[in-house]
């Protein structure tokens, strides 16, 4: 029999101890590894066309139109259906992407690296809210956007990151959940403290004013601004934790607005898949639920690392979401608690005296309890060209988390 | 001397109030002169500086890095609180208030780390698996669910009694710790005696008699109806029996029960024989062959067990237990020759050693099972009945010859394996006019021999007759004492202080408990509890001032079975 607590105390160990830093941009294709020419990357588990959400084919065809390989809808879904361009998770490729999450090989990413442990993670750049490539919209104005990202904004804040060495993301994310960010819904604090940080850097690298007053100006408007980096530190984090032997710990969650999936670190790479749900959510003006894509993105790596909706507590700002009081967002954490293995070394969160958010979801615990992780996130229209309708809460489907549990039964012997 | 130690902690971040509580803390360590814990930003350094902590290695830190600087009087006071830095971090107090009901008893237990009880009334189907969680936790249980297999009560008491943990129930519905009740129990006032009990309403009733009739509980300890089966064997009795033993505000113990399997109430008394306190006896409706066994007390009814605790607690047992004097025997004595004059006398011996000795043989047996083959060789435990028609055919009864006695008496002295000779001198008409002046020399001669051999032989005796008998009673006993014997004109009192001495030189009689003992400070701290199930329950303990923590308990994986069966086999492994 393997010994459970000692892989998860390890697992949570390295998490914790994990010290993600991101250090500057490059190109997709240059540093990604398995990164080719003709593949799209996409947020949570493997899916096919068909059963492919619309704001994903919407961002897969905004991305080809992006690099150039495709005209109209039709072309790129031609692309996509020939096998000519193919697609696979950012997971199986170090990398998280937000929403959609379709990073294509020439797209800027942030390089992260953790300095503890040495491995590496990798996400693409922040648009902003509202109608923007990850929430499935390819407008004349989205692919605009994105190219000034990639050839303004990306290589300068890629140089700010080289000329100040990199920016510690442990450290920027343990002082914003101490001014009211989750993590994952809520980066207000963090996306405006990173900004200060980075400016300086940013005015010295910039060809000219305008160019360095526009990239802060940016940075400083967009409360999203860190959401990638701090995605990919996640990764960094919980990769750290993957693949021990004999270990309960949750170390991906991922959905691909059709599945939600999750990886558990001594069940290797193996996915256990189930329907995305729907999210609890507030609504822009014009939409509702009938308009919602049920959930999507890798953003909820940031639970599996122990902040978003496990620091809910700190970030009371966040219960408007679903209408809720100060006081529910407190019972949100104190529920993560019980299926939670440990008690964050780093992040902490005043309003329970400075107590450590609860980190490392212990497959057995959330089984044995029947609560299922909190999760905090965006919402985003469910046909394709529109973007972002919402914020809310959202939990996993209960079966992957007994799938696995069985599998890691009948691997490990208990059954 | 003092010595500086500096270590840095690259993108820690904390909060600087955290920070200066640190500092505080680390302050309050031995040898530590001064400290400076701080995030490493420009300001910060020059504070070190100032306070001429900014050794060589903090002067590199950076903003995102966390800097630790003690100095101290030396290198090991200085390395000692640096090294405690991660504890004193961690040592944040939860500060939720207990109204918040989680959803797991490990949850409640971090709510209420000082919980050191948990009490469990949900379905029987679901209860053991709390309850073995709870003592993984290191937890005492209060088990009132009922319909638990009693295989499960076996597992779990095995697992409770390696731990030094009570189980007390399934089926319990009454316990009072350290003076507050749990499940059912009445608010009885905190004195002397100690109940353990396994039957509820018994202990409810008992307690409430006592506090009726002006006496108090130290605890009272129920343990479930099941616990005196064979099958389950006394063990929460058992170790209950030996927490008040070793309890020294407790100075009387009750023992409540229906009637148990009869080998399990001899491995209780057998316990309880060495409390060295008396212990009231009520196991209702078995029927009691004697009303007092040494410390031990039988009665009949649950009133007057309440009366009897209430009387000894109150006045004691008026006696002082002889010394036994153990150390004198050489290995191997251990054998009881009794050699009687009188049968009556001999036969009420071996009556009341039955409560002492498992086998005592005799020429005259209460039993026939015990009947000596051959009279005139001794065999282990054995008393001689002299004035047998085997001895008397063409002799004096011994009570008037001495002869075929002293005989005896030094042919006994000579067996290596005879600790105590126990004989009756019967005075009076027609008796021997002095038999002190003839037994006298020769126990003195007996006691020599075994001197010799390097043993001690004791010798007790009996002594029948008045003060105005020809032979007079006095002079007779203060002929005896002064050959050593240990004198009495009660027979019953010759007869258990030897009975006592055996059993003591038989060591193996003596009951060691096979469970690790439950820590007693662990009943005596202020009652906190975690309660799962019954709602009235947490209400009952918290109107006792006791703190409570009640838990949103549901059963395990919602119901599902196959699910609920792999997750206890990985707890067990």
């Amino acid at each position: 029999m393997v010994d459970i607590e000692k892989a998860n105390a390890t697992v949570v160990e390295r998490m914790m101890e994990a010290r993600p830093v991101v250090t500057g941009v490059a190109k997709a294709l240059d540093v990604i590894p398995g990164m080719r020419e003709n593949l799209l990357l996409h947020a949570g588990p493997p899916v096919t066309w068909e059963r492919m959400a619309g704001p994903m084919k919407g961002a897969m065809v905004g991305a080809l139109m992006f690099e150039g390989k495709a005209k109209s809808w039709e072309e790129a879904e031609g692309l996509l259906t020939s096998g000519k361009v193919t697609f696979e998770p950012c997971h199986h490729h170090s990398c998280t992407g937000p929403m959609a999450g379709v990073i294509s090989p020439s797209m800027l990413v942030y390089i992260v690296e953790n300095k503890t442990h040495g491995n590496k993670a990798y996400s693409n750049l922040n648009e902003g809210r509202g109608k923007v490539l990850r929430m499935g919209a390819y407008s004349p104005d989205v692919l605009e956007c994105l190219h000034w990202i990639n050839e303004v904004y990306g290589p300068l804040v890629g140089k700010a990151l080289e000329l100040m060495g990199g920016l510690d993301l442990r450290v920027l994310l343990g002082k914003a959940l101490h001014m009211g960010d989750d993590g994952h819904n809520r980066l207000d604090a963090a996306s405006l403290f990173y900004t200060t940080l980075l400016a300086p850097s940013v005015v010295r690298a910039a060809p000219n004013a305008e160019t360095a007053a526009e990239t802060i100006r940016f940075m400083g408007d967009n409360a999203l601004t860190t959401l990638n980096q701090t995605m990919a530190g996640c990764k960094t984090m919980t990769d750290a934790g993957h693949n021990v032997e004999g270990s309960t710990i949750v170390t991906v969650m991922a959905r691909n607005g059709t599945d939600f999936g999750i990886r558990v670190s001594g069940l290797g790479d193996q996915w256990f898949t189930g329907p995305a749900g729907h999210v609890k959510a507030l609504y822009f003006p014009g939409f509702s639920e009938k308009d919602a894509n049920p959930d999507i993105g890798d953003s909820t790596i940031t639970e599996t690392a122990g902040i978003g909706g496990f620091a809910m507590a700190a970030a009371p700002a966040i219960v408007t979401f679903i209408s809720g009081k100060p006081q529910d967002a407190i019972d949100t954490t104190l529920d993560m608690y019980e299926i939670t293995y440990a008690e964050h070394k780093y992040f902490t969160i005043p309003a329970l005296d400075f107590r450590g958010t609860p980190t490392g979801i212990d497959i057995r615990k959330v089984i044995e309890k029947g609560i299922l992780p909190r999760v905090n996130t965006g919402v985003a229209h469910k046909d394709p060209g529109v973007g972002q309708v919402g914020a809310g809460v959202v939990t996993p489907p209960a079966n992957i988390f007994e799938e696995a549990l069985i599998a890691f039964a009948q691997r490990y012997g208990y059954e | 001397m003092t010595v500086i130690k500096t270590e840095i902690r690259r993108g820690a971040y904390f909060d600087s109030a955290v920070l200066m509580k640190l500092q505080r803390s680390l302050l309050e360590l031995p040898g530590v002169q001064d400290t400076g814990v701080v995030m490493g930003t420009d300001s910060n350094k020059d504070l070190l500086e100032h306070i001429h902590l900014l050794s060589p290695e903090a002067a590199t830190a950076r903003p995102d890095d966390l800097i630790i600087v003690v100095s101290a009087e030396d290198a090991a006071a200085a390395s000692a609180a640096v090294g405690k830095v991660d504890e004193l971090l961690a040592a944040r107090r939860p500060s939720e208030d207990t109204t918040r009901r989680p959803k797991s008893t490990e949850q409640a237990f971090k709510m209420l780390p000082e919980a050191g009880w948990i009490l469990i009334s949900v379905a029987g189907r679901y209860a053991a698996a709390v309850a073995r969680q709870a003592l993984r936790d290191g937890k005492h249980v209060f088990l009132f669910s009922d319909n638990v297999l009693v295989e499960e009560e076996i597992a779990l008491k095995q697992q409770a009694s390696a731990a030094g943990l009570l189980v007390m129930g399934p089926d319990c519905g009454t316990a009072l710790i350290g003076g507050i009740g749990l499940g059912f129990a009445n608010q009885v006032r905190r004195g002397p005696i100690g109940v353990v009990a396994a039957a509820g309403t018994g202990l409810q009733h008992v307690t409430a008699r006592i506090h009726q009739l002006g006496g108090g509980i130290t605890h009272g300890i129920g343990t479930g109806g099941r616990d005196l089966s064979e099958k389950v064997g006394a063990v929460t009795f058992r170790q209950a029996l030996d927490l008040l033993s070793r309890d020294p505000q407790t100075k009387v113990i009750v023992l409540v029960s229906k009637p148990p399997a009869p080998g399990v109430a001899e491995e209780v008394l057998k316990l309880a024989r060495q409390a060295g306190k008396p212990v009231v006896v009520n196991f209702i409706a078995r029927a009691n062959s004697a009303t007092r066994l040494d410390n031990l007390y039988f009665v009949n009814t649950l009133d007057a067990a309440a009366e009897l605790a209430v009387e000894l607690a109150e006045k004691g047992t008026g006696e002082a237990e002889p010394e036994l004097g153990l150390e004198r025997f050489a290995p191997g004595q251990k054998y009881l020759r009794g050699l009687y004059s009188g049968g009556t006398l001999a036969y009420e011996a071996q009556h009341i050693l039955t409560g002492y000795l498992p086998r005592v043989y005799a020429n005259a047996p209460i039993n026939k099972e015990l009947k000596m083959p051959n009279a005139n060789i001794s065999q282990e435990h054995c008393i001689v009945d002299l004035g047998e028609d085997e001895f008397t055919q063409g002799r004096l009864h011994p009570m008037m010859d001495n002869d075929l006695r002293i005989r005896r008496l030094l042919e006994e002295a000579d067996d290596p394996s005879v600790a105590v000779i126990m004989l009756d001198v019967v005075i009076g008409f027609g008796s021997h006019p002095d038999p002190a002046s003839e037994l006298a020399p020769a126990i003195e001669k007996a006691r020599a021999k075994a001197q010799a051999a390097g043993r001690f032989l004791e010798v007790a005796a009996v002594v029948t007759g008045t003060d105005t008998d020809p032979q007079v009673l006095q002079s007779q006993i203060d002929q005896l004492k002064a050959a050593g014997v240990w004198v009495s004109t009660s027979n019953e009192a010759v007869v258990r202080y030897v009975g006592r001495l055996l059993r003591a030189l038989e060591g193996a009689a003596m009951v060691k408990s096979p469970f690790k003992p439950v820590d007693l400070a662990s009943l005596e701290k202020p009652l906190a509890a975690v309660n799962v199930g019954l709602e009235s329950f947490a209400e009952n303990l918290a109107a006792q001032g006791a703190p409570v923590v009640q838990v949103d308990w549901r059963p395990p994986a919602g119901g599902n079975e196959r699910l609920a069966a792999i997750l206890e086999r990985m707890k067990q492994s």
